[in-house]
C-alpha cells in the first residue's frame, strides 16, 4: 500500500494558517505518489470553515470536533491523534509553538522516527527519507536519513516550502470525532489559562518605513546608544533581535521575529544580527536589507542585497558621522 | 521540590565561525570555543530560582565525553546542588530518541518532580524534552518563559508563542518544561566559583549502570542519522561592499539614500 502522508493545520478564527498550503508542498516533496490526509482540531463553525477550506487543497480532510478542543494543548491533540493515526505512516507538523508541543513526544507514541525542523526534502530510498536541516543558527546545513521502516514524525519549517495555491481538489471530509474520543476526553495534565496580549511599545515598529536593527553584535547594553544616533540621523526607529530583549537592553515590543513583531519596512538595516530563521521570519515585504557584521560567513549576508564586513561598534560611528557631515 | 536539568556541552555560536571541515563529514572543531547550551543555563537559573523558594535541590545531568564535566561544574558552580555525568562510547551519534532514552533511565533511578530542558541546543532540534516527557508519560510544556509553584502539585508557566503574545497554563507535577532564554538573568560564574566545586564528586554512569541495551543508542539505535554538512548555495547573496574605509562609507550611503533609508 502506498505511503501516507498526514498534515496538521493550524488555523485561528475560522481560517488556515500559511503553513497549511505549505504543507501541501512539503508533502509532495516528501513523496509525490502518497496519499496526503488533511487533519484539523478545533470546534464548530471556525473548524468546519477550515475544514471546508482544506477539502479544495487535499484529497481528504479529517476533522475531529469537541468544544473541549477550541484552546486545545498540545497534549490533548497529541492523545486524540495517537488514536486515530495508523502507525507507520508520515505526519508533517508545522515546526512553530504548537508543533513543538505535539509532535516530540508524538513520534514516542507512535513508536515513529522523529524528524525535526526541515527545511527540504530529497527523496526516499531504500525504507530512508532523506532530508536537509540547519544546525548552528543556520551557518551549516546537514543532510540527514531519516528511516520511516517504522513511520516518521517530521516538522517543517514555516516559509522553506512555496504555498501550493492550486486549490483544485473537492476534498472528502471525513469526521474522526467519534472515534478519537470514543474513550472520552484525554486526562489534561496540563490546563490553559489564558492568552496574555503582548504589551504596546513606546514606537510600533510594523509601521516603521525604515528600521536599524540591532544584535548581539552590539556586546554591551552601553553601546546601543551608537544605534539611537544612527537611527535619529537617519529617521529610523531602532528594532532588535532576540538576543538583546533576553539581555532586557531594548524592550520586547522591539524585538522582530517569529516569536516578536513581524514588521514590513522599506529599508531594513541588519546591524551586528547574524540572521537566524527565526529572526527573519519576521520580515515581511521584502525590503531592501543591509547587514553590517563582522563575521563574513554569518546568514544574513545570504539575504541580504548589501553587505559590509566590519565591527558595528566602529562602523556604525562612523557612518553616523559622515551622515552628518553630509547633511551639514 | 526535587528538579533535573539536562545541560549540554556546544560549540558556542556566539565566540566562533561555525565552518565545515575539508571532507564534509564534521565541522571544523579546532580552537573552537565551547560553552553550556545558552538555553541550558537559562534553565539552569530558573532551576536554582525554584529551589531557592520552595527549597528543595537542583541536579544537572549532561550526556558527553569527559570533556562534558567542565558544563556540569559550570553550572554547580552556579548554584546546582548535584551533577551527574552519563557517558559510554556506546551513547556516540545518538539521535534525539537515543538521547532521551539514555535520560529516562537516569530520571527512573531517583524521584523528581521536575525536568527542565533548554527549548534547542547546536542542533536546533528542539526535541529531548517532549519525547522524555512521552516516554515517562509527564506533561510537557514547550517553549517557557515564565514559571510560578502554586502548590506542590501544580506549576503555572507561561509559553512564548507568536507575535510576542504569552499562552498561559497550569500543568501537574512531575513534568518536563523546555526553558526559552529571556525567562530569567543568569547569574555571573567566575573561576573562583569553579574551583569552589572543584572537589564535589560527579558520578559518572554508563549504559551498563542505567540498565540500557548498547545497541539501542548510539549510532546504531539512530534512526535519524546525520549524513554530512554543508554550506547551501542560496543565490548570489549580498552584494559586499569593498575599498578603504571611507569608499565603503560612500557607498553604501549613497545606495541608502537611493532605497529611500535616509531621510
Amino acid at each position: 500500500m502506498a505511503l501516507q502522508i498526514f498534515t496538521y493545520i493550524l488555523h485561528k478564527g475560522g481560517a488556515a494558517d500559511d503553513t497549511a498550503l505549505e504543507l501541501v508542498t512539503a508533502a509532495r516533496a516528501t513523496d509525490p505518489n502518497a496519499s496526503v490526509t488533511a487533519v484539523v482540531v478545533g470546534s464548530g463553525n471556525h473548524l468546519d470553515a477550515v475544514c471546508n477550506e482544506m477539502a479544495a487543497s487535499f484529497a481528504t480532510v479529517w476533522k475531529i470536533d469537541n468544544e473541549a478542543l477550541s484552546h486545545a494543548d498540545g497534549e490533548v491533540v497529541r492523545a486524540l491523534l495517537v488514536r486515530v493515526l495508523p502507525k507507520g505512516n508520515i505526519v508533517l507538523v508545522p515546526h512553530e509553538h504548537f508543533g513543538m508541543d505535539l509532535a516530540p513526544g508524538m513520534s514516542i507514541k507512535l513508536n515513529a522516527a522523529y524528524l525535526p525542523d526541515v527545511v527540504s526534502f530529497e527523496g526516499i530510498a531504500d525504507g530512508k527519507l532523506n532530508a536537509v536541516r540547519e544546525e548552528y543558527s543556520g551557518m551549516v546545513s546537514t543532510h540527514v536519513s531519516c528511516d520511516i521502516s517504522n513511520g516518521a514524525v517530521i516538522t517543517v519549517r514555516p516559509g522553506s516550502f512555496k504555498a501550493d495555491m492550486h486549490q483544485g481538489e473537492l476534498g472528502e471530509v471525513i469526521d474522526k470525532t467519534t472515534e478519537a474520543l470514543a474513550e472520552g476526553l484525554p486526562p489534561g495534565g496540563r490546563r490553559f489559562v489564558e492568552i496574555i496580549e503582548a504589551e504596546a511599545g513606546e514606537v510600533d515598529i510594523t509601521k516603521s518605513d525604515v528600521l536599524v536593527s540591532v544584535g548581539r553584535g552590539i556586546e554591551d547594553e552601553e553601546n546601543i546608544e551608537i544605534i539611537n544616533e544612527l537611527a535619529e540621523v537617519i529617521g529610523a526607529d531602532v528594532s532588535c533581535s532576540r538576543p538583546i530583549v533576553d539581555a532586557k537592553w531594548l524592550e520586547k515590543s522591539r524585538q522582530v521575529g517569529t516569536s516578536g513583531q513581524t514588521v514590513r519596512p522599506k529599508v531594513y538595516m541588519a546591524l551586528g544580527i547574524s540572521g537566524s530563521f527565526q529572526h527573519l521570519g519576521g520580515i515581511k515585504g521584502a525590503p531592501f536589507m543591509v547587514a553590517i557584521n563582522k563575521n563574513s560567513k554569518a546568514p544574513i549576508f545570504q539575504v541580504a542585497d548589501v553587505g559590509v564586513v566590519a565591527d558595528i561598534l566602529d562602523f556604525v560611528p562612523a557612518l553616523t558621522d559622515k551622515i552628518k557631515e553630509m547633511k551639514g | 521540590m526535587e528538579i533535573l536539568v539536562c545541560v549540554k556541552r556546544v560549540p558556542d555560536t556566539a565566540e566562533n565561525e561555525i565552518e565545515v571541515n575539508s571532507d564534509g563529514s564534521d565541522i571544523e572543531r579546532d580552537d573552537l570555543v565551547y560553552s553550556v547550551n545558552e538555553w541550558d543555563n537559562y534553565a539552569v537559573e530558573e532551576a536554582i530560582q525554584i529551589r531557592d523558594k520552595v527549597g528543595g535541590s537542583v541536579t544537572v545531568v549532561s550526556i558527553g565525553d569527559e570533556e562534558a564535566e567542565e558544563v556540569l561544574r559550570r553550572e554547580m558552580a552556579m548554584g546546582a546542588d548535584k551533577g551527574i555525568h552519563l557517558s559510554d562510547p556506546a551513547f556516540e551519534g545518538s539521535d534525539g530518541r537515543g538521547i532521551a532514552g539514555i535520560l529516562k533511565a537516569e530520571v527512573e533511578k531517583n524521584n523528581y518532580d521536575l525536568i527542565l530542558t533548554g527549548v534547542q541546543a547546536d542542533d536546533g532540534a528542539g526535541q529531548v524534552g517532549g519525547m522524555l516527557a512521552a516516554m515517562m508519560d509527564w506533561p510537557f510544556a514547550s517553549l517557557v518563559d515564565f514559571v510560578e509553584v502554586v502548590d506542590d502539585k501544580t506549576l503555572k508557566v507561561g509559553r512564548e508563542i507568536a507575535g510576542g503574545n504569552q499562552e498561559i497554563n497550569e500543568i501537574d507535577l512531575p513534568c518536563v518544561l523546555s526553558i526559552q532564554t529571556g525567562i530569567n538573568e543568569p547569574r555571573y560564574v567566575g573561576i573562583r566559583g569553579i574551583r569552589k566545586v572543584s572537589s564535589i564528586e560527579i558520578p559518572v554512569h554508563g549504559a551498563l549502570d542505567l540498565g540500557i541495551a548498547p545497541e539501542s543508542v548510539g549510532r546504531m539505535g539512530a534512526k535519524v542519522k546525520r549524513i554530512d554538512y554543508f554550506v547551501p548555495d542560496l543565490g548570489k547573496g549580498a552584494e559586499i561592499l569593498e575599498g578603504n574605509s571611507d569608499e565603503i562609507l560612500e557607498k553604501l550611503i549613497e545606495v541608502l539614500k537611493s532605497k529611500g533609508g535616509i531621510k
